[in-house]
């Protein structure tokens, strides 16, 4: 089981030499000539307004919060959904269970206007 | 172990990794000759027979272009994050079997590069890694318009990641295990995509959403955000955010294929191994071309609406799929 997770390690390090060698090759062939206009920030022709890094709504950590609830709820059904077969309606009762309450996460939730992009 | 095990494994690394870099070329030159086709146009025709050396005219020009980075840009992060995306987009495939057992130079040769029991969750892992490469691109940038793209892609990629996540549970329950080759297996009666019809709909909503395709492609709507979260970038760089999103393409159209339509199963595929991998391919040819014409037919969703359509009609309706799955398999007696 080991040697398939180090199978898995060879791997990434072949596939990070592409994208790696591509970035390198580009740095040696590409020209570069910078100068501050061409390395201005691009906004459509126009000089910025206002920093790079502006303020954003807060409604997009309201949903990744709300995301991480959900994602690891989820994960708890994968173990459940493999040893299913094994386990019989006791299982399918508790699993019911848990998702009602799952379900029942996203309704409050929602409710709450979590889920409203205002 | 011993050498020659070793030495399997890095070619097989080797042309995994030349393979889904052809496959990226040429699904490029595919997409643009069938959007032509649907709107009347010929496409690429110019570089060799039928345009079939587009993608290298593209790729030595994409070399050749000067890479700028923009003056108050964190560099680092900024030559990091197109590795980062490109990355997982290379790896996910890792665990999906391309074909039955082939006999080799006398040994019998797995055309998969690994099979372990949890290759579901390492799917699921490995592409949400991808959401990095994209937040860092877009932060780093120091461009309103690329940090805006990078974070409605961070939060579109979440909400969708919930109801593909839910999607690929029935293919496991019905299965009874993680592992895409008995996953493959379990679907010698019948495909999975028969016996889950919702589920099979709901991975394909949610996986365009995922690899940000048009009618999802929000993240990049040029109306509003120019390019997206990759605006600041040029040359190379560029062209790797490009390859991430061409190889996750054909990544999810390959997992959805193992997971609802028989992957490499087909007529003769015991009799002859050699099929397995010709079929999977077919498959994978098919739902990229409908990838394709969904882009062509359909216009971009508002951004409300489309969090809106993950969080209150994909997600409570893959609830209610692994629910009903749940009490059919008890029902029938699995």
């Amino acid at each position: 089981m080991l040697e398939q997770w180090m199978y898995i390690g060879i791997f990434m390090v072949v596939a990070m030499m592409l994208p790696s060698i591509a970035i390198i090759i580009a740095g040696l062939l590409s020209p570069r000539r910078p100068n501050p206009i061409k390395n201005s920030t691009y906004e459509c022709g126009i000089e910025t307004v206002g920093p790079g890094w502006p303020q954003f709504r807060v409604q997009y950590y309201i949903f990744g919060l709300v995301f991480l609830i959900f994602d690891v709820e989820t994960v708890f059904l994968f173990p459940w959904a493999v040893a299913y077969n094994r386990l019989g309606l006791f299982a399918a009762v508790e699993a019911a269970l848990f998702i009602a309450i799952l379900a029942g996460g996203l309704i409050y939730a929602w409710k709450k206007g979590a889920l409203r992009w205002l | 172990m011993d050498a020659g095990m070793i030495l399997e494994w890095v070619i097989k690394s080797v042309v995994m990794v030349l393979m889904l870099t052809g496959g990226f070329a040429y699904v490029t030159l595919f997409e643009r000759k069938v959007i032509a086709r649907i709107q009347v146009r010929v496409g690429p025709n110019r570089a060799g027979p039928q345009g079939v050396l587009q993608p290298i005219a593209d790729a030595v020009k994409l070399i050749f272009k000067e890479e700028l980075t923009p003056a108050g840009a964190d560099k680092k992060i900024f030559i990091l994050a197109p590795l980062i995306t490109v990355l997982p987009a290379l790896t996910v495939l890792a665990v999906v079997p391309l074909g039955p057992p082939l006999n080799l130079f006398g040994r019998t040769v797995n055309l998969f590069l690994t099979d372990i029991n949890v290759g579901v969750l390492y799917i699921i892992a490995i592409t949400s890694i991808s959401v990095y490469g994209i937040t860092l691109a877009g932060w780093s940038s120091n461009n309103k318009y690329a940090m805006l793209g990078g974070l409605r892609a961070t939060a579109q990629m979440i909400s969708y990641e919930l109801a593909l996540g839910l999607a690929i549970v029935g293919p496991v329950i019905l299965a009874g295990s993680m592992s895409l080759v008995d996953i493959v297996d379990a679907q010698r009666p019948m495909w999975f995509a028969v016996l889950q019809p919702a589920g099979f709909v709901l991975y394909f909503i949610a996986s365009l959403a995922e690899v940000n395709r048009a009618p999802f492609d929000m993240p990049e709507a040029e109306q509003e955000l120019t390019a997206g979260y990759h605006s600041e970038y040029s040359g190379m760089k560029f062209a790797l955010f490009f390859m991430a999103e061409y190889i996750k393409m054909i990544a999810v159209a390959t997992i959805g294929a193992t997971l609802f339509l028989g992957g490499y199963l087909g007529p003769f595929v015991d009799r002859f191994p050699i099929l397995g991998p010709l079929y999977l391919v077919a498959k994978v040819v098919v739902w990229l071309f409908v990838m394709v014409w969904v882009r062509s037919a359909l216009p971009r969703i508002r951004y409300d609406r489309l969090m809106a359509l993950g969080w209150k009609v994909l997600f409570p309706l893959g609830l209610v799929n692994v629910l009903v799955t749940a009490l059919i398999v008890v029902l029938v007696g699995g």
